[in-house]
């Protein structure tokens, strides 16, 4: 049994799909890296009526 | 039949690649927006998290990104005609109008919304209205009815340095000002030059770029009274909070050779620059190219100088 060549718009496709897969990671961790740094930053504090309800 | 020729037939594109969408961005350009917000971030008083100054960095590539996408959907039918533009993904038929458009919308609101929660809502503001300006001011009203295009959308070009500015202080400023200033007075003398030289180009595609309407004469006039008016604004910076010693000695420098340049274009006619290929003009678009990020890279200097206690004005 042998597999066919891969046509070349299928390798287009692929190149598309991994480059929109390694940008959604990349986003995914920008957005846990400003997590990280937004509640980090000496001047963040809970809202009061999210720490009156705990 | 197989589904990929079934799939071309349909949108007509061959399906793009993930490098034309990228070529959508205008890449060139965007890595002077990026230079130049970069800049206006590091020199602005104050102080952002690294990772909340890389995604500011990046929301404003991006933002720049999607006008340039946005630029090509609607300039798609000149881009056709001008050879300098016929390489771009719509002429080259790899991906239709209609998805450049709706690439360019989702990437200009995704850039807009994810600056003004990564640093403040003015700075995200700030660059809602710099695409608003590129796409709607120059590229849809007066790139093609007014010869005075390249100057008004030269704005566009200089809020970068503005929005990373104010990504950081929430603000504008005298010098975040004088930096838009400085990208707005450089633009006409930069693509002027370039127009001399390529004017074949403008004038088929029918943009009324000065050289076309207003003749080679009163370009190169054009191109010595913008140089004129730019070295003093460029040397000013040198004596606000984000100059000192060194960007004043750069700028001094460069203002010295651009006006040189700009006065030997000047001093020319169309015969003897035709005689040589047009050697002056490409070379003063050359430099004006040095000369923009150089002023750049000398204002990142000189913040560094400042910052460390050595070269500012006290």
């Amino acid at each position: 049994m042998s597999f066919r060549e891969p046509h070349e718009l299928h390798k287009r496709r692929f190149s598309r799909n991994l480059g929109l897969g390694l940008v959604l990671a990349g986003f995914v961790a920008l957005v846990f890296g400003l997590t990280i740094a937004k509640v980090s930053d000496d001047d963040f504090s809970v809202p009061a009526e999210v720490g009156g309800a705990q | 039949m197989s589904d990929a020729s079934l799939h071309a037939s349909e949108t007509g594109t061959g399906d793009a690649g993930f490098r034309d969408y990228f070529a959508l961005l205008k890449p060139r350009v965007m890595s002077l927006v990026v230079f130049t917000a970069l800049v206006g971030l590091l020199a602005a008083p104050g102080s952002v998290h690294p990772i909340v100054g890389f995604a500011a960095i990046l929301f404003i590539a991006v933002g720049g990104g999607a006008s340039g996408a946005l630029n090509m959907w609607w300039d798609a039918d000149i881009d056709r005609i001008m050879k300098r533009t016929q390489g771009r993904p719509i002429p080259m038929g790899k991906i239709t109008e209609g998805e450049a458009y709706a690439f360019g919308i989702a990437l200009a609101g995704f850039s807009v919304v994810m600056l003004g929660l990564a640093t403040n809502l003015f700075a995200g503001a700030l660059l809602a209205f710099t695409i608003f300006f590129y796409v709607v001011v120059y590229s849809m009203w007066l790139k093609r009815s007014t010869p005075q295009n390249i100057v008004i959308g030269g704005a566009a070009g200089a809020f970068p340095p503005m929005i990373g500015w104010a990504a950081v202080t929430g603000d504008v400023s005298l010098e975040s000002t004088l930096m838009f200033a400085l990208i707005f007075m450089w633009t006409p003398p930069h693509f002027w030059a370039l127009a001399l030289f390529m004017k074949s180009d403008y004038h088929k595609a029918d943009v009324p770029m000065l050289t076309v309407t207003h003749g080679r004469r009163a370009t190169r006039t054009h191109i010595l009274v913008y140089t004129v008016l730019l070295a003093p604004l460029a040397i000013g910076i040198g004596f606000t909070s984000i100059g000192g010693p060194f960007y004043l000695a750069v700028a001094v420098v460069l203002n010295a050779l651009f006006l040189k340049g700009a006065w030997d274009i000047w001093r020319r006619d169309e015969a003897v620059a035709e005689a040589d290929s047009y050697r002056i003009e490409k070379k003063v678009f050359r430099l004006s190219l040095i000369y923009l990020f150089a002023h750049f890279a000398a204002i990142w200097a000189q913040t560094m100088l400042n910052e460390a206690g050595l070269g500012g004005w006290g």
